[in-house]
């Protein structure tokens, strides 16, 4: 079953356009007869049809690239226990989005919402960050006050325009997989090649602040540009993942499969990586289940990340509850013990 | 190490002429004047919100005091950028990285992070990270997550991390909250034996008589310097029991 024709635009021509719409051009062509002929070869060796079907193949894609970013970004996040400012960021993003189908009401401008919801989260993130190094510290009710605020900023915005665009903000506000457009797979793909690029280039300075901030500034490293950084890159994440999210769940994707993967990481790259697993296994069961059964993405997104980490846990509190596995899994217990079994456990790094 | 190539220069490592910091309104630190000479072991000793933290701060430069000056290896201390000269210690490093799962060595590593920020580590790199390990004892723990160690163990590798940076100043600020006594005592045995091998070491500690065995050089502190000099000189005078303002017996230790 061959849901694509193979003649698309050669890539060639794609030198005539403008630089941005050359990249779409490629990307569609990838899109279509790399991604898309090798997700229909597999639609058809494993019988599954919905594998075949265009949007689901955008969806599954879009799908794939958050649980990469979105991990990526989360541990650096969460370990610098600041869980709750991803959360805030998307809630404003939210704002961002109704600031987008207002000015668009109102002046009839054709502005993209999620252009509007990159500057107005980004700017968030900014001035979050500018006030902490006046205030010295993140608190809770700070964040609250900008999560709530961007939610009413948005709500108050939407209400302003006339009826109209109310319609379509439920998919913003708990995401959806119908709406994923080529454009949006797209933007979404070259976001995760920008965000891990960033994340690639940065890997140490940001590993060092999270670690030890105090240590990494005594050290000469440009800690608020750093820091700025963290939190710019998860305005980024949190605004690409949105439309699939859902403004509301987004901040699971950042934060569940990194408190899933530290349970049992030895090291902050192991736990990247497995991290980044359990999302992609989330994620894809999450759209799967999605879609058999007509619920909402981010939803079976967010429960099958929660089900990883339950499972996580308790196999963990189990093994340790025994002490069958412990001595081999958690070497905490062995701390003090004989070297024999610091060896034992203790040679698999780089 | 490469202390001995950088400290020929006669010039002390720190040099504090009449600083003074506050914090607000409150003043933590008065007209304090302290240089830190090369090979130098410092204890500064006083009471709970007696400055030390600052005054620590404004030597390695994390702050810059509202009057007076401070000089880092001859350069103005907030200025001075060779990050990897300075192994700095923060009094959290025992509870920093207790939840994160990291490496032993992924810690170690940050220490050579100044010197390369992006990029392959060289073999030197690399080899600087082991002999690291090694020189504090740690090198069997290397892929061992840092927050399931004893805290005798985790502040060795704060100690590896400054050894791997091979700096030429030593910053601790308390390193040995929460460590019980045995690991404390091989600790500061650890500390003299850098010392001894020409490291220079600045240590805050609430342990007078750990402090006054340990460091060549006192200062007592309660806002304004109130000692400096010499361990046994500190011992005989009276200036803790001013600094504390109440009778304080310090408990020499004999090693």
């Amino acid at each position: 079953m061959s849901v694509h024709t193979t003649t698309v635009r050669p890539v060639g021509s794609a030198l005539q356009f403008s630089p941005v719409e050359s990249l779409f051009t490629v990307f569609e062509w990838f899109l279509t007869n790399v991604y898309g002929a090798g997700m229909d070869l597999l639609a058809d060796l494993s019988g599954v049809q919905m594998l075949g079907y265009p949007y689901m193949q955008r969806a599954y894609l879009a799908a794939v690239c958050i649980a990469v970013i979105g991990p990526l970004v989360g541990t650096f996040l969460v370990h610098r226990e600041l869980s709750m400012l991803s959360d805030t960021l998307a809630h404003t993003a939210f704002a961002g989005v109704a600031v987008g189908l207002f000015l668009n009401a109102t002046f009839s401008l054709s502005v993209s919402p999620l252009a509007t919801a990159f500057i107005v989260a980004v700017g968030t993130a900014l001035l979050v960050e500018l006030l902490v190094d006046y205030a010295g510290a993140y608190s809770d009710t700070s964040l609250a006050i900008v999560l709530t605020g961007g939610f009413a900023v948005g709500s108050v915005l939407i209400t302003a325009t006339d009826g109209g665009i109310a319609v379509g903000i439920n998919a913003y506000l708990f995401g959806s997989l119908a709406t994923v457009s080529k454009t949006n797979v797209g933007l979404l793909v070259f976001m995760s090649l920008f965000i891990g690029s960033l994340v690639a280039l940065a890997y140490r300075p940001l590993l060092y602040v999270t670690v030890d901030a105090t240590a990494a500034k005594a050290a000469r490293l440009n800690v608020r540009l750093y820091k700025r950084l963290m939190v710019v890159l998860t305005a980024l994440v949190v605004v690409s993942a949105m439309q699939i999210m859902g403004v509301i769940l987004v901040a699971a994707m950042l934060v569940v499969p990194v408190a899933a993967a530290a349970l049992v990481a030895r090291s902050f790259k192991q736990s990247i990586l497995l991290a980044i697993l359990a999302a992609e296994f989330a994620a894809i069961v999450g759209v799967t289940i999605s879609y058999h059964y007509g619920l909402a993405a981010g939803g079976s997104i967010v429960l099958a990340a929660i089900g990883v980490y339950a499972a996580v846990l308790s196999v963990q509190k189990l093994t340790d509850g025994t002490g069958l596995l412990s001595r081999q899994r958690s070497p905490q217990r062995s701390v003090d013990q004989s070297t024999t079994t610091v060896k034992a456990d203790g040679g698999d790094e780089e | 190490m490469t202390t001995s190539t950088t400290q020929r220069q006669s010039e002390p490592v720190i040099q504090i002429k009449n600083a003074s910091f506050s914090y607000g309104s409150a003043p933590v630190l008065e007209s304090i004047s302290l240089a830190v000479e090369p090979g130098e072991f410092l204890g500064i000793v006083g009471p709970n919100g007696s400055g030390k933290s600052t005054l620590l701060d404004l030597m390695v430069g994390l702050r810059q005091p509202d009057s007076g000056t401070v000089r880092l290896f001859g350069e103005p201390a907030t200025d001075f950028a060779a990050g990897e000269r300075i192994g700095y210690v923060p009094q959290d490093a025992t509870t920093v990285a207790r939840e994160m799962p990291i490496t032993v060595r992924e810690v170690v590593r940050m220490g050579r992070y100044p010197r390369r920020l992006v990029g392959r580590f060289s073999a030197a790199d690399r080899q600087a990270v082991d002999d690291a390990l090694e020189q504090v004892g740690i090198a069997d723990l290397a892929a061992r997550r840092v927050g399931r160690l004893s805290g005798g163990q985790r502040q060795r590798v704060f100690i590896a991390r400054a050894l791997a940076a091979e700096a030429d100043l030593l910053a601790l600020d308390e390193p040995t909250v929460g460590v019980d006594a045995e690991s404390r005592e091989a600790f500061y045995e650890l500390l003299a034996d850098l010392n001894r091998s020409g490291l220079t070491i600045i240590l805050i500690d609430h342990d007078i008589g750990v402090v006054t065995t340990y460091a060549t050089e006192i200062a007592c502190l309660n806002r304004r310097l109130y000692f400096d000099g010499d361990p046994n000189e500190f011992v005989a005078t009276d200036a803790l029991a001013e600094a504390y303002g109440t009778d304080q017996h310090v408990l020499h230790h004999n090693h």
